[in-house]
């Protein structure tokens, strides 16, 4: 159905005030998939354990996509494993968003020149939203990722995109 | 004034209307962009194939626990193997008993027939059908039946 999803046409106080309502629920319980790639996702481990504590942004690891919000490519993206990262990625409903993490996802990183079996960056495959810089990057700059995700949600809209 | 079964009652209504409000306001609210690859199944990003509802035949079970005696006999007697001349009489008797006990529940398992591997044929019942005069029609083969049925009464 949909009743709010980019139907609207006009922007009004109401709607603004519903707008923010939703996206400070999408924001505050941003579910991971389960998913973990290379090295990357030894510190996205680390981050949602107690030092850095993810949890406290409401960051959840979910084992399936069907339950998730965010999917966070935490690592090497082979050629093989693009499928699958595509597959999963589709398979999490909507509105859903990705965290690109670390040099390789971001574009191929030291598999840039020779790197036969690498996706240069996964966003050749899926759509990203916040890219994460390091090789590996530290938990705080995972979080502060994440941190930029809620911002872009912060600002989303339920008014449909005008026609030009 | 509510009765004691009014208040469970009331409980059990309260429940009902809290769940089906929640499943039917997300239902209203929800982004529903439904593709073939979502509504596929789940198989942690394998593409699925083949039907899930595949029979397992039970006695993989009986092999799965004679698997098992067997696995842990050789796991504790080649180690045992290689010292057990060091610890002397005691050492080879307390093998010696191990090995015993796991005979006894192989011997079990063999006089219950469960390490006879014969597979079973099984003949599904038939109806007895009279072949009757190949029928002129468009009709599938499975129809048959049916037809004669019509054809004598």
């Amino acid at each position: 159905m949909g009743l709010l999803d980019k139907q609207f046409s006009d922007d009004n106080i109401i709607l603004a005030k519903t707008e923010d309502l939703m996206n400070w629920a999408r924001l505050s319980s941003l579910w991971q998939v389960g998913f973990g790639l290379a090295c990357c996702a030894i510190e996205m481990m680390a981050t949602s354990a107690s030092h850095w504590d993810f949890d406290r942004f409401g960051v959840i690891p979910r084992p399936s996509p069907r339950q998730s919000d965010i999917i966070i490519i935490s690592g090497t993206v082979t050629l093989k494993m693009a499928i699958r990262v595509k597959r999963l990625y589709e398979q999490i409903p909507d509105p859903k968003y990705v965290i690109s993490m670390g040099s390789c996802s971001n574009c191929g990183g030291p598999y840039w020149e020779h790197g036969y079996h690498v996706l240069k960056g996964v966003d050749r495959v899926i759509p990203v939203d916040v890219y994460v810089p390091g090789c590996p990057p530290r938990p705080e700059a995972l979080l502060e990722g994440l941190l930029k995700l809620q911002e872009k949600i912060r600002n989303e809209t339920m008014v449909r995109k005008a026609v030009v | 004034m509510l009765t004691e079964f009014g208040k469970a009652f009331t409980f059990i209504l309260f429940a009902i209307i809290f769940v089906a409000a929640g499943i039917l306001t997300a239902k209203l609210i929800r982004p529903a962009r439904p593709t073939k690859e979502k509504l596929s199944t789940y198989e942690c990003g394998e593409n699925p194939e083949g039907a899930p509802w595949v029979k397992f035949n039970i006695r993989f079970y009986v092999v799965a626990l004679i698997f098992l005696i067997f696995d842990v006999e050789i796991v504790l007697i080649v180690p045992w193997a290689m010292v057990y001349q060091s610890y002397g009489i005691g050492g080879f008797f307390v093998g010696f008993i191990f090995i015993i006990l796991l005979f006894l529940g192989m011997f079990y398992e063999w006089r219950k027939g469960d390490l006879d591997w014969v597979r079973p044929r099984i003949v599904p019942p038939r109806p007895m059908l009279k072949k009757a005069a190949p029928v002129q029609s468009d009709l599938p083969e499975t129809n048959t039946l049916s037809l004669e049925q019509s054809n004598q009464g």
